[in-house]
């Protein structure tokens, strides 16, 4: 199959021979990553799958513009990131509010940052009572974040992430702490929110299930140090059913990938699949 | 119904014991006064009868109105200060691990120091007035503000820091929008603390060569002889102090929502 030119699918972020690694003055460095690539299109959902301590957060953040890699670099609609970008939102693990602002106050804090897109208040407002109806969380807007419940934190800290439009959404493992049935039902908005406004997002998660019901795509981390062990495409249409046949088997095949790399001590070579 | 009736029935029940506290010191005072009175005539004069006349005719002739403004003046002034100086100071040492060290031992070892030492040095450098007591109670002030507000700053949740990061936060709007707001209830109960402390020594100081205020007050009924005024100042004095404390809580539970500290 060949290789699309960036001229037809114009890849929104772009990260090339990503290595991160963790030393300390005096102490052998420890690499986490080595040599990691991804190239995120326009409205495409991509899964960062992969064990815990292969460097899935570190590489968010690289992405997100906040940490630097020990080698390659990252690219938004093909400018060098040097930091944060104000069209890529991040999401964090926990929900990450503010204690003394309301919810609305949360959902509008940096709108107003120097290093954002200049809005008017109007505009402003708008867009934190359009982010906030998206999560459905309207009645709530003088709430403060000890009043809400973890699956409404978590929707406070989307609708944060989507006041400011982002073209891209960074997600780091933003449901792991919610109970399955709202994991289930943030999981449904997600998928909702990212297919009404052609979201590109990338989301890191060791949650198989959760990757195979939102990805487009699948990209598996594994080893050590950790790299690309695999990649999946999923064309299911949403909403997808995690024990679908299809499904299952790439399913199988992720865990398989996983043992056989952990067996091998190292990854194994590149595993690449297509799930029509 | 019953969610609202409980706590109102526990916080009525609480000011019902803090009386019956406040009667039991009344009895205790009494009671010292009439043993004290076998021995010295004169201590009919600090009983809480005379002590609640003298204090009833002293406001009602507003003769304590200077004196007290004069003192509140004085604890503001130096809270003031003390604020200007504790809290960029408790934020620099709380956001740097190399300054927190260097100053740790520095400022304990200061801290011990009970201000009204520095007496004899503040009149020397100041002179006589108002300037050696704003001195005093700045120094008595400025310890508690500026380890509360390096404890708050230490404090932060660093996802926060980096929250306002991901969304290209300048230093100012790290500093305003997350540093301050974050660290505010830390700071209003180092407030807190302070305004105990510049209370307390607030009298000792005003009997420092300064003619208002209300230690002033307080040596000036004793020249006088006036011992049921003098008592009249203490329970005014306890009372005031009993109002600041109040009023900084206040101020913690109006500003700081929970789950900030």
């Amino acid at each position: 199959m060949s290789k699309p030119t960036p001229m037809l699918h114009p890849a929104v972020l772009e990260a090339s021979h990503i290595a991160l690694s963790y030393g300390h003055a005096g102490r052998a460095t420890n690499v986490v990553l080595r040599d990691f690539s991804l190239q995120l299109k326009a409205g495409e959902v991509v899964a960062v799958l992969g064990p815990s301590g292969v460097g899935k957060s570190s590489l968010l953040r690289v992405l997100a513009g906040l940490q630097t890699p020990d080698n390659g670099g990252v690219r938004v609609h093909g400018e060098s990131l040097k930091g944060p970008h104000p069209r890529v939102g991040l999401v964090f693990q926990d929900p990450c509010l503010l204690p003394w602002l309301t919810l609305e106050e949360n959902v509008g804090f940096g709108l107003d940052f120097r290093h954002q897109p200049v809005l008017d208040a109007k505009t402003r407002r708008e867009r934190v009572r359009d982010a906030i109806a998206e999560v459905d969380l309207q009645h709530a807007l003088g709430h403060y974040p000890s009043e809400l419940s973890g699956g409404m934190a978590q929707r406070v800290a989307l609708a944060r992430c989507l006041a400011r439009q982002p073209e891209i959404l960074l997600l780091d493992e933003p449901f792991s702490a919610l109970d399955e049935i709202t994991r289930g039902d943030m999981q449904t908005l997600l998928q909702q929110i990212t297919a009404r406004h052609k979201t590109a997002a990338v989301l890191v998660t060791h949650d198989i299930d959760e990757a195979l019901v939102l990805a487009d795509r699948i990209a598996l981390l594994g080893g050590q140090p950790g790299g690309l062990i695999g990649e999946w495409r999923i064309e299911q249409p949403h909403p997808r059913d995690a024990v679908a046949a299809e499904l299952t088997r790439v399913r199988v095949e992720i865990v398989q990938a996983l043992r056989d790399a952990r067996r091998a001590g190292s990854p194994p070579a590149e595993l690449q699949r297509a799930v029509a | 119904m019953n969610a609202t009736s409980i706590p109102l029935h526990r916080s009525s029940a609480r000011i019902g014991l803090s009386l019956f506290g406040l009667f039991v010191l009344l009895v205790l005072w009494s009671l010292g006064i009439h043993v004290l009175g076998k021995s010295m005539p004169l201590a009919g004069a600090l009983s809480p009868s005379d002590t609640f006349h003298s204090l009833y005719d002293l406001l009602a002739r507003n003769e304590l109105t200077r004196h007290t403004l004069t003192s509140l003046k004085r604890v503001m002034v130096s809270l003031l200060a003390a604020l200007a100086l504790g809290v960029p100071i408790g934020v620099a040492v709380g956001s740097s691990r190399a300054l927190d060290s260097s100053t740790s031992g520095a400022f304990q070892f200061l801290r011990m120091i009970s201000p009204l030492s520095w007496m004899p040095i503040a009149v020397m450098i100041f002179g006589i007035g108002d300037a050696p007591i704003y001195f005093l109670l700045t120094i008595t002030a400025v310890w508690p503000i500026i380890l509360n507000t390096s404890a708050g700053v230490r404090q932060l949740n660093p996802r926060w820091l980096l929250l306002a990061r991901s969304l290209s936060a300048t230093r100012g709007e790290i500093l305003w929008r997350i540093v301050v707001p974050g660290t505010l209830g830390h700071v209003l109960t180092g407030v807190r603390v302070a305004i105990g402390m510049i209370w307390i020594l607030l009298i000792p100081c005003e009997m420092l060569g300064v003619s208002s205020g209300l230690g002033y007050f307080i040596l000036d009924t004793r020249d006088r002889l006036a011992y049921s005024e003098l008592m009249a100042a203490i329970v005014l004095i306890g009372a005031l102090g009993f109002l600041l404390d109040a009023l900084a809580q206040r101020l913690h539970r109006h500003w700081v929502p929970a789950g900030t500290d």
